[in-house]
């Protein structure tokens, strides 16, 4: 992973020293709330229903060992004992005290951490695949390019007061797991006509209040050009994304009014000043970026001879058989295998970890995994590099600490906001729906039967829960001081990207989980043999659904 | 009269505020965009921009402009940082003065795209402000005081 030089830290203490002091100067009441407001977001510092939030970046989802035990120990000394994994790959803390965030500052930068804009209308931490540099389908690895974006993107003096908040995710594999259709900027590694791999850029997707799927802006750039390419874009919302109204300053409603023909032109414009000046990516940085995500030392394994042997241990023992039919995939490395660990166990806030939980995570990785990790934007946990022949251990010591859930890409592997339990922006609570909908669909022969299933919840129109990207989605409205619930169907964030439509008017709290039923069961008696649900609901439309899910009881 | 930071220090204003209703703006005022057009001659002008009036109608008379002043009516309306690099981009090489709401935390930035010179809305703490502008001695990406990014000279 990358390692921070001695510019790279000086950075980040220069950024400590400056928000400690602004923080006393806020609390000397030198610095009114409204310009403390964006100083203390862009430092991931929210002021919340119940106390501060402060969320923590890491960047692309990559952390180390050290990193995970400095969290655990953080969550121990200035919060409750555990963290919560955001849809961005972030780490959040639900407790801590204003006039302690600077501490917590200072201690992240001991592991080359920060808060730096995971908050604030500016570039916010790029995201990319959980499973970059092992995923047998990628074309090239994407997070030396999510990195210099990192770089690039941090402290930037020219858009750090930009209209609105902005997103930047970066794929390189067949399969999109990074959802680049529902970014600000979504970059793919691509090979031109000649072979050659570049990028291609796309603009103006979003989640939120008006959902759009981006729309490519230029189908190959030669990599050296990135960086140019990404200021002229931002150069361009910058000057003109509405700032008259919060609610249509992202950048997906200026490329809508402008058509993205002209919105390319614009770009252009401004890049024909930029192009090959001094921010064109080098070489030399190219392979110096590349060089922190090189193999770890993988050792020469017989892939068969690994396989024959998993299978005697699958025979031997049919829950962890299913364990690594639903939680393990293929690596691009013989006798290797990336495992996912689930944050979805019923009875606890998805994404949640506590301090024990992230100190056995340091040792599991350093034990199996090369030392590192990833967060995904799923809300679960990634050992990248495991060798197949300690899978059964790993597993062991995962079953011990309920971190073993078979549930990966099931439906009760819910992607949730925190919502109205803690979020001073949520109408609706979204905790409580989780929890009642994994408790309803208990049994995983039910789930496993289902297929594949994405079910995503959020507690108010921004989306952190994705809920519009969900096959099933689920958003908390308030009516008239009520909690109610919207559900729409048929989301998609692969490649083939749609947006969930809505299927009628909403549902109270306690009637959600039977809903959630009908629809499923819609689905089981429509469905040809093995359809997974989102070909069902295209190839059937919503009505049959409709119909199901507001019939009168008999 | 008006105090100022200017490269690093606490000056004295020298010029006369804008006063967008007056048809003859005296030689030392500075000028609303329309004035500055209407300028028959312009050089040794000043002239301010609002947030939405972007600089391109300046660019074929950069060498004769004196002061530069982008207006900042409120500290989150970014719109005036992109203003300052693109005209120091094309070579303006006068005064570059933000004027208005920003607040001493945003100094850094905004000498970062170009500015040279500050004039906050409230001069009351500009000793204090200037401490601001040493917040950081490094940087990742080029902007105006340092063209370079930090990949073209890490040792």
């Amino acid at each position: 992973m990358y390692v921070y030089d001695q510019h790279d830290q000086t950075i980040i203490d220069e950024r400590v020293a400056q928000f400690r002091d602004q923080t006393m100067r806020f609390m000397a009441g030198e610095i009114s709330d409204g310009e403390f407001l964006p100083l203390r977001l862009q430092n991931g510092l929210y002021l919340q229903r119940l106390a501060p939030m402060l969320r923590i970046a890491v960047p692309y989802g990559l952390l180390s060992s050290r990193q995970l035990r400095k969290l655990a120990s953080i969550s121990r000394t200035y919060d409750k004992g555990y963290v919560h994994i955001s849809t961005r790959q972030n780490v959040q803390l639900n407790w801590p005290m204003l006039e302690e965030v600077p501490d917590i500052l200072a201690e992240l930068s001991t592991v080359q951490m920060h808060a730096i804009q995971t908050s604030g209308n500016c570039i916010r931490n790029t995201t990319t695949d959980q499973f970059a540099g092992v995923a047998s389908d990628e074309l090239e690895d994407p997070r030396p390019y999510c990195e210099i974006i990192r770089q690039w993107s941090t402290l930037h003096p020219e858009f750090a007061f930009l209209p609105r908040k902005f997103k930047i995710a970066v794929c390189g594999s067949a399969q999109d797991r990074a959802a680049i259709h529902y970014h600000d900027i979504g970059i793919e590694l691509v090979s031109n006509d000649g072979g050659e791999i570049g990028l291609k850029i796309l603009v103006g997707g979003g989640l939120g209040r008006t959902p759009a799927i981006g729309s490519v802006i230029c189908e190959w750039l030669n990599k050296k050009h990135l960086l140019t390419y990404l200021e002229s874009i931002l150069r361009v919302y910058n000057q003109h994304g509405r700032r008259d109204n919060k609610y249509k300053a992202r950048i997906k409603i200026l490329v809508k009014a402008m058509g993205i023909d002209a919105f390319r032109q614009a770009v252009a414009q401004q890049w024909t000043a930029l192009k090959d000046g001094p921010s064109t990516l080098t070489e030399e940085e190219i392979i110096r970026a590349q060089s922190f995500f090189s193999d770890p030392s993988y050792l020469t394994i017989d892939g068969a001879l690994a396989a024959s042997d998993l299978e005697r241990d699958r025979v031997r023992d049919p829950i962890f058989a299913n364990w690594i039919t639903r939680n393990t995939q293929s690596h691009r490395i013989p006798g290797y295998r990336a495992v996912t660990l689930s944050l979805k166990a019923t009875g606890f806030a998805p994404g949640d970890i506590t301090a024990e939980q992230l100190e056995l995570l340091a040792e599991l990785a350093d034990l199996y995994s090369f030392g590192e990790i990833r967060s995904t934007h799923q809300q679960n946990i990634v050992l990248g590099d495991v060798q197949i022949s300690t899978l059964y251990a790993l597993w062991q010591r995962l079953q011990a600490a309920g971190l073993a859930t078979p549930n990966i890409g099931y439906l009760t592997d819910i992607i949730c906001c925190p919502g109205g339990d803690y979020c001073s922006l949520a109408n609706a609570k979204s905790l409580p729906i989780a929890e009642a909908i994994q408790t309803r669909f208990e049994n995983l022969d039910y789930v496993y039967d289902l297929g594949p299933l994405e079910l995503n919840i959020s507690g108010c129109m921004n989306a952190c829960g994705h809920h519009h990207v969900g096959q099933i989605g689920i958003l908390g409205v308030d009516k008239k001081g009520q909690e109610f619930y919207q559900i729409c169907l048929g989301g998609n964030q692969a490649k083939d990207a749609s947006i969930g439509k809505i299927l009628g008017p909403s549902f109270k709290q306690q009637d959600v989980p039977e809903v959630i039923d009908r629809i499923l069961s819609t689905y089981v008696s429509l469905r040809q043999e093995d359809e997974p649900f989102l070909d069902t609901y295209r190839r059937v439309g919503i009505d049959p659904f409709k119909e199901r899910a507001y019939a009168q009881a008999d | 009269m008006r105090r100022l930071i200017k490269h690093g220090s606490i000056i004295v204003d020298r010029w006369q505020e804008i006063d967008p209703d007056c048809s003859a703006p005296a030689h030392d005022q500075i000028c609303s965009l329309g004035q500055w057009q209407a300028l028959t001659d312009k050089t040794g002008s000043a002239v301010q921009l609002e947030p939405g009036q972007e600089p391109a109608p300046l660019y074929s008379a950069l060498e004769d402009i004196q002061l530069l002043v982008i207006h900042f009516p409120i500290f989150t309306d970014g719109r005036g940082f992109s203003y300052a690099r693109e005209v120091r981009e094309r070579g303006y090489q006068g005064e570059l003065r933000a004027s208005g709401h920003f607040i001493r935390d945003q100094l850094t930035y905004l000498q970062r795209c170009g500015f040279d010179a500050f004039q906050m809305a409230d001069d009351s703490s500009l000793e204090a402000a200037l401490t601001s502008l040493r917040d950081f001695t490094e940087h990742y990406q080029a902007a105006i005081d340092q063209p370079l990014p930090l990949f073209r000279r890490r040792s």
